[in-house]
């Protein structure tokens, strides 16, 4: 029984990951239609530059309280990879709006390997200690059952950030527009939306929530390196898909179940299948949910009719 | 081989059979030139022939039917597994490669409409991160298979294939002439991939001009309106995926036993994506394009080792960036750069089913009479 | 400007006739110089290039002549087909021997091409059982192999460790595989029972899922084949579910770098192994130390003094053959006896090591301790 919850916490956790990454993919793809192949890897720019603004500061300000720099670490690595987002959309894809559709997604694969290749430039190959400013000293809610205060903040912070972003789609002005453009370029522009504006700013958000999630990611596993982005990022676009693309409460849905999926299917796979497969297959469950979902219910668990939109 | 000739700057055009003949001649003579740089270049040359093969299959599929496959490595593996599989002491089966090399290509095809089936009503970006997908679950398979019964010898891969033997003509031996000649079995491999590389050409020019060609071609620039003709697209699918994929098991059986030794991590998804930025630098839907670029990014990592180290060492005294992060580098940015300011790649393909004298009739016809308009 | 042009010339005559009464001979040296595994290839060349320089101070006579060596160092980015063209490249220069590669993976696969060309392969450092199983007669190595580590650490894992339930984890590549099955087999010959076996991937970052399923059979000891990026995060995370049982884990992740990436997760329940003895235990070590700080002004990491006992190899059995073609001198280098560095280099019928000793590491005040 304590294996059980246990494995269901560590599912919620790696999920709620997948799902603030999810979010960034299916804004995305929601108003253009494009799959940003690099919205992981601005995930691990988030955790890289958090990194080195922590080692700055850890530097300069030896004395300050772990949460303010924490906040200043967070706070440097989402502008930055706002910037990065902002860039992104304005060199790479918006001039590729109207070209044929397989030219922006070969830019957005090679937009993911040019910010890794960067990263390893600047941060080299190997793996960094991502500093430990919350205590993961693990709390035994039940006998039996290991949660560490990290992994509390995770699912929360992940939690409001969702709730957040829905008010902002649904209940503000600038979602109104968002949605608009979502709907349909051409007459949201003709109803005075500036959706050059509308979409730069998508990724400026979904960037700032790869960022969290990148920070997020780090520190609970007190790593960070040039590669830690593409495989979440890869299944985070497949807890995306399997949400319903182009729906926010799908992506979070999405994430969560991805999570307790991978989480479950690595720890009773072997009693499954008799001892055939094992947890060397853990990888593929996403692709293999992916392969399913599309064929299967191409609308994903909440949302509409996609597969044939590209 | 008519794009190919088009493709020599300067002298395709003006006078055709030149350049043809130029082309023949530098095929033939490019080991006896990299032999002057030493072996390693005659090495290298041969496997830039097995990715030329591979970007020639993956255009098949990206460039003439337009279905992004970014898991294509995976029936590269395939075809090099068949052969570790039958010509190796692994299951101790010693098949004749005359036996393996269809039997590779046979299963890569499967492999092919296996993937293909599932994905038929896809298309796209789903499409792409499906096949990305399908060419993991294979990488990953080929890793794990070794338990509960062995069966690909998980991570350790396997050793010691045999080569290929052209009825009973070892081409891993160098072939003595006389006392001090000896013809060296890299040239061997080099004529052998190369006779491979040029059917494939041909078997691909004429399949392009084809029915089958053009239904592709129609199929990739307006899916509806390709059925609305009557073009069966499950079917054309379903072919693009066998034969593209055929490609793949063909280079990949080639691969085995030249190298003689397969594991998974020969098969990463960083392969797929070279393989793909070389159709996309060349040009999609060209064949021209796909040797161009398999031909120009085979080499250039390997020159740029050759040059860029020992010049960082000379500049900085010591080496900045090392040759595996200018690959990446390279990769990376020739597919975001293509796309930004060259989109039909190095050599653009022209139309794909009329002859080059209609062709340039045409193109020099319309765009006046739409300006007159 | 003539005038320099003649005077070049006189000089190019003058070395030739230098050069006739000594004969260059090339040896080759292949690791990975550049990419994450550059402090480990340079320290492998290294070791090679101090064995040579020291063997050409002595003055070495092979043949009536005055014999010069020379190394040609090669980077094979720890890359298989990478590994193969500098395998050609060093064919080409016309090695008489070669000392590498650092990794299986490409030792294997560039053996069969020194094996084609009939060039003698030492390698010190890949550690793969299979490399000497080809049925290749040049090929050597100066390191313990991972069957002669992973017997050891298995026997640990029962005997000293007293442990009676052992999990195993491997991270599915060719080294850290073939170490978890040698471990595992080790473990049940020495009446251990392996309570479970688990898999993870070398980029993994997440292991909590098998974690959880192996903390639910209670294991003495976790054993992990894999590297330290992995290792690292696995022992903070073990912590972090309350699994108290000790960590046990191969070379690959006895670094410095695995206390940095296992933070607050370390203590003294961790252990690691290394095949060969301690540098301050080896016979010639605390010397060889000292020659090589002095030469490079650098530390050793690992393999420097396998790679010089591996050169040294070779060059006393081109010594012994008086000759320095591969096919004359390679009957000697099996028969190789000689006290080297690192203790005695003799070979057995494979042409592994005879006595690889394996060393085990406690974590202790901050840094791993030879026990």
């Amino acid at each position: 029984m304590e294996t059980l919850i246990q494995q269901f916490i560590n599912g919620l956790v790696i999920g709620s990951v997948y799902a603030l990454i999810a979010l960034g993919y299916t804004m995305v793809y929601g108003i253009l239609g494009l799959i940003n192949f690099a919205h992981g890897d601005v995930l691990m720019v988030g955790a890289l530059v958090a990194l080195q603004t922590m080692l700055f500061l850890m530097g300069m300000a030896p004395g300050m309280s772990p949460l303010v720099m924490l906040a200043i670490a967070l706070a440097v690595a989402m502008v930055i990879c706002m910037l990065l987002g902002f860039t992104m959309e304005r060199l790479a894809y918006r001039r590729l709006r109207n070209a044929p559709r397989l030219a922006p997604l070969i830019t957005a694969i090679g937009v993911s390997f040019l910010l890794q290749t960067l990263a390893m430039i600047i941060w080299g190959r190997n793996y960094h200690t991502f500093p430990q400013l919350l205590s993961t000293t693990p709390l035994q809610p039940i006998p039996g059952v290991f949660v560490t205060p990290v992994q509390i903040a995770i699912v929360v912070v992940s939690a409001l950030l969702m709730v957040g972003l829905l008010l902002l789609v649904n209940r503000t002005r600038i979602g109104r527009a968002m949605r608009a453009t979502a709907e349909n370029h051409r007459v949201a522009s003709l109803m005075g939306v500036d959706t050059n504006a509308v979409i730069a700013l998508t990724f400026v958000i979904g960037a700032a929530l790869a960022a969290v999630a990148g920070v997020m990611f780090a520190s609970n596993y007190g790593i960070a390196h040039y590669g830690m982005g593409f495989m979440p990022g890869l299944k985070a676009f497949t807890a995306a898909v399997l949400g319903g693309i182009g729906n926010l409460g799908g992506a979070m849905l999405g994430g969560v179940v991805l999570g307790l999926v991978e989480s479950f299917g690595a720890g009773y796979i072997e009693h499954l299948t008799f001892g055939f497969l094992n947890s060397s297959y853990q990888d593929i469950f996403a692709f293999i949910i992916l392969g399913l979902v599309l064929i299967f219910r191409p609308t994903g668990l909440l949302g509409e009719r996609v597969s044939d939109r590209a | 081989m008519n794009e190919l000739v088009a493709a020599v700057p300067w002298l395709g055009k003006r006078n055709p059979t030149a350049a043809r003949w130029l082309i023949i001649l530098v095929a033939i003579a490019a080991p006896f030139i990299a032999w002057q740089f030493g072996r390693s270049w005659v090495r290298i040359l041969d496997f830039a022939l097995l990715y030329m093969m591979l970007a020639l299959g993956l255009n098949l599929v990206v460039g003439f039917a337009g279905l992004l496959d970014l898991g294509y490595i995976a029936f590269y593996a395939v075809g090099a597994y068949t052969f570790a599989f039958l010509a190796s002491p692994h299951f101790d089966v010693h098949l004749p490669f005359w036996v393996i090399l269809p039997l590779g290509a046979a299963f890569a095809a499967l492999a092919g409409v296996m993937l293909g089936f599932p994905v038929l009503r896809l298309r796209g970006d789903y499409l792409a991160i499906v096949t990305l997908g399908f060419g993991e679950i294979v990488r990953i398979f080929m890793l794990n298979l070794n338990y509960p019964v062995n069966i690909t010898n998980g991570p350790q891969g396997i050793n010691m294939i045999d080569p290929i033997n052209l009825f009973g003509w070892d081409l891993s031996r160098n072939i003595r002439i006389g006392e001090d000649f000896t013809i060296h079995s890299l040239f061997l491999y080099y004529y052998f991939f190369l006779a491979a590389v040029v059917a494939s050409i041909i078997f691909i020019q004429r399949l392009q001009i084809s029915r089958i060609g053009r239904a592709w071609a129609a199929m990739r620039d307006d899916e509806l309106a390709a059925k609305a003709i009557g073009i069966n697209t499950r079917d054309m699918k379903l072919l693009a995926f066998a034969l593209g994929a055929t490609f793949g098991g063909v280079a990949g059986a080639l691969f085995g036993a030249f190298q003689g030794f397969v594991s998974p991590e020969s098969f990463s998804l960083m392969e797929s994506i070279a393989v793909l930025t070389m159709v996309v630098f060349g040009g999609m839907g060209n064949l021209a394009g796909a040797v161009v670029g398999a031909f120009v990014l085979a080499l250039l990592p390997e020159l740029l080792r050759d040059v860029a180290v020992p010049l960082q060492q000379t500049l900085f005294g010591h080496v900045l960036l090392d040759p595996e992060v200018l690959r990446m580098l390279l990769l990376s940015l020739a597919m975001i750069l293509m796309m930004l300011l060259r989109p039909a790649g190095m050599i653009p393909a022209r139309a794909r089913y009329c002859h080059d004298h209609h062709l340039s009739h045409h193109l020099n016809n319309t765009p006046k009479r739409e300006a007159a308009k | 400007m003539k005038r320099t042009v003649v005077a070049v010339a006189l000089m190019s005559i003058g070395l030739s006739a230098a050069q006739a009464q000594e004969v260059v001979v090339k040896l080759g040296g292949a690791a990975p110089l550049t990419g994450n595994q550059s402090h480990l290839g340079k320290d492998l060349e290294n070791g090679t290039r101090l064995a040579i320089e020291e063997a050409n101070a002595k003055g070495v006579t092979i043949g009536g002549k005055k014999v010069k060596f020379e190394l040609v160092g090669e980077d094979d980015q720890a890359d298989p087909r990478t590994g193969t063209t500098v395998a050609q490249r060093l064919v080409d220069a016309g090695v008489k021997g070669v000392i590498g590669h650092l990794n299986s993976g490409t030792s294997i696969p560039a053996s069969r091409i020194y094996d084609q060309a009939g060039i003698p392969q030492v390698s010190p450092a890949s550690t793969n059982p299979k490399l000497t199983l080809q049925n290749f007669s040049g090929v050597f190595r100066t390191i313990a192999n991972d069957v002669q580590q992973g017997t050891g650490l298995g026997k640990y894992a029962t005997g000293a460790l007293g442990a009676k339930r052992v999990a195993i984890i491997d991270d599915r590549t060719a080294y850290g595989q073939g170490l978890a099955d040698e471990t595992a087999k080790a473990v049940k010959e020495s009446g251990g029972e392996v309570v479970a076996r688990e898999f993870t991937t070398d980029k993994a970052t997440d292991f909590n899922a098998i974690l959880t399923k192996i903390r639910a059979t209670n294991p003495e000891v976790v054993f992990y084949g894999g590297m330290d990026a992995q290792a690292g995060p696995m022992v903070r995370q073990m912590k972090q579910l309350g699994i108290t049982a000790k960590f046990l884990t191969g070379d690959g992740g006895c670094s410095p770098e695995m206390i940095k990436l296992a933070g607050d997760g370390m203590s003294s329940s961790a252990y690691c192994s290394m095949p060969g003895l301690p540098l301050e235990k080896m016979p010639g070590g605390a010397d060889f130390r000292e020659r090589y700080k002095k030469r490079f002004n650098a530390d050793v990491q690992v393999y420097a003094p396998y790679a010089y006992d591996a050169a040294m190899a070779i060059i006393t059995a081109m010594q012994k053959a008086d000759s320095v073609e591969p096919s004359k001198y390679l009957p000697e280098l099996k028969k190789s006896n000689f006290p080297g560095v690192i203790g005695n280099v003799s070979f057995d019928a494979n042409g592994d090591i005879k006595e690889g000793a394996v060393t085990i590491y406690n974590f202790k005040d901050g840094a791993w301790v030879p026990l």
